[in-house]
């Protein structure tokens, strides 16, 4: 038993080694930042650069984030301060639907009505002609992946502030809403922010749904109807060709090890905030 | 009386926003299974879940996806199992012969943790990378290994969250009355079962569910794999797969296959919730 407790905790180790092993040689010819920053992708020509791909997931996760946060935050507070428990019967299995439907689920629903809709309804607005396959579609169908995960953090963390405390402001006449922005929120805030930290680190890593929906076209995104490339679609969009060459094995090796550097810390940081508000409410 | 008016004002104003956020939350329910099923629903038949792809059939012939079906079954069975037998013994260890407070079980608990984080890409590019290290190539066994490392930290946080709750008065009176740490075991067993039940159902659900680390490592085939060294097909990517053809009846397929998979999903979450309902009913 010890054995296997140990060995998940070096797995980590053992799979940053790996991939960074694997992404050695393109690191070789040129500097992380190089790499980081350059925007020519020709694989063809051993020119790697991830600027397009890193900034295409940046777009994509922040549109989702801002979609998302204030519809979990509102729904998380309405089911810990206010209702009753006949809706929180509707409401929890409608959120374990939303968190048991599979990527590719979500990426068949953004290609049958996400996309169409920015389409033919949002881009004709904006622009003459869009297809749909945009940052926005991406951060639609991210955003609605995420909801359930950052309800159910934020609902975990409300129920850590003491009832007293709820109570001490209600009988001094606060209404409702009064304790939860004052009382609540600020005593949660530092968890808010590791959920949201969290949410994030799962938007990036998101693949299949997003490989559907993105458009896939190599070139920085300058607005919400740009198509966007985020690094997971590029990985999967790829596997197939990289065998070919192994410099480009290694690069797109390089763009998991990104991910998982960048999922790593996020992680760490905010599970050990969300630990501290564990330990204190136990 | 204005100072009331308006804190009740704002009172409402908030609790119309909270119900505007539910409402999109049950939009969306409602928007993605209705997609699914209208869909499905008009491409489903007989044949597409009870036979193999034909000849021509990316070209909109006659068959199935039977072999997605069965891949996804064998895939999702084998580590299911794998799963359970490794997860367990980690669970009872951080839970009973680690202290509280144990440095190790802090470790390890944010090592699951990160591990639970990271996307399943990543695993699917490691799992590749080992495979090509080993000399495999892409393989139901393959599949079976990384869809395993997937679900491990969903499988012992889950049990774990359920054991740490457990009341540690139990432990207490099952050793005062002689019982080695096996036969405690056995009791602790007996109370978290359902816990373990609801471990199980969600990790199904996410290795059933996962397209991006199946792709580099079950790889897709026609036939049902009849060894653990032959290539296997899976649910999520005959979805995505015949998604993307241009043929009408082929993408057909793929909103039948879609539907087929939500509706394992759908069975499993509510299967899920009816578990825990039951148990927190029976809770001490």
């Amino acid at each position: 038993m010890l054995v296997l407790t140990l060995f998940s905790v070096l797995f980590v180790a053992v799979m940053f080694v790996g991939l960074y092993l694997k992404s050695a040689p393109v690191l070789e010819g040129k500097s992380v930042w190089t790499l980081l920053t350059a925007s020519e992708w020709r694989p063809m020509k051993g020119e790697f650069g991830f600027f397009p791909f890193i900034t295409g997931t940046l777009w994509a996760t922040m549109v989702a984030i801002l979609l998302a946060l204030p519809v979990s935050l509102l729904t998380a507070i309405y089911l810990t301060e206010y209702a009753k428990p006949v809706v929180k019967k509707f409401v929890f299995p409608a959120l374990d639907i939303l968190a048991g439907l599979p990527s590719v689920i979500y990426g068949v629903w953004g290609v049958l009505v996400i996309v169409p809709w920015i389409s033919q309804r949002v881009a004709p607005h904006f622009v003459e002609f869009s297809t749909g396959y945009t940052v926005m579609a991406a951060g639609i169908v991210l955003g609605v992946m995420v909801i359930p995960l950052l309800v159910s953090l934020f609902i975990e963390i409300f129920s850590s502030v003491p009832k007293e405390l709820r109570e001490a402001s209600l009988s001094l006449g606060a209404t409702r809403w009064q304790t939860t922005r004052r009382v609540v929120l600020r005593q949660t805030l530092p968890g808010i922010m590791a959920s949201t930290v969290l949410a994030i680190s799962r938007a990036m890593g998101e693949t299949i749904a997003v490989l559907m929906v993105c458009g896939c076209v190599i070139g920085v995104p300058h607005g919400l109807l740009d198509a966007c490339y985020p690094l997971p679609a590029l990985i999967a969009n790829n596997y197939g060709e990289m065998l070919s060459m192994p410099l480009y094995e290694s690069a797109l090796m390089f763009a998991a090890l990104i991910l998982f550097v960048v999922v790593l810390i996020f992680n760490l940081l905010s599970r050990m905030v969300l630990y501290r508000i564990e330990k204190k409410n136990a | 009386m204005k100072i009331s008016n308006s804190k009740k004002i704002h009172e409402n104003i908030a609790i119309i926003f909270m119900w505007g956020a539910m409402l999109i939350v049950f939009g969306l329910v409602i928007s993605v299974i209705w997609t699914v099923f209208s869909k499905g629903m008009k491409a489903m038949s007989w044949e597409m879940v009870s036979s193999l792809p034909g000849g021509g059939f990316y070209i909109g012939k006659e068959g199935g996806f039977l072999n997605a079906i069965v891949g996804s079954l064998y895939i999702v069975g084998a580590s299911t199992l794998l799963g359970l037998l490794i997860s367990i013994p980690v669970v009872f260890f951080l839970n009973i012969y680690l202290k509280k407070g144990s440095k190790l079980a802090y470790a390890a608990r944010m090592a699951f943790d990160v591990l639970f984080g990271v996307p399943s890409i990543v695993y699917g590019a490691f799992g590749f990378t080992i495979m090509i290290f080993f000399g495999l190539r892409t393989s139901l066994l393959g599949g079976i290994i990384v869809i395993t490392l997937l679900i491990i930290p969903i499988f012992i946080r889950t049990m774990d969250e359920v054991t740490r709750n457990f009341p540690r008065d139990i432990l207490d009176a099952s050793f005062s009355l002689g019982a080695t740490r096996w036969e405690t075991l056995k009791v602790v067993l007996r109370q978290i079962a359902p816990g373990i039940a609801t471990a199980t159902l969600l990790s199904i659900g996410r290795a059933i569910g996962d397209a991006a680390s199946v792709m580099f490592t079950a790889g897709y085939t026609d036939s049902i794999p009849t060894s653990l060294s032959q290539p296997a097909a899976t649910l999520p990517l005959a979805v995505f797969f015949q998604l993307q053809s241009p043929i009408p009846e082929v993408v057909d397929r793929a909103y039948a296959a879609a539907l087929v998979l939500t509706v394992i999903v759908l069975i499993l979450s509510i299967s899920g919730r009816f578990i825990t309902n039951k148990f927190s009913k029976n809770k001490i």
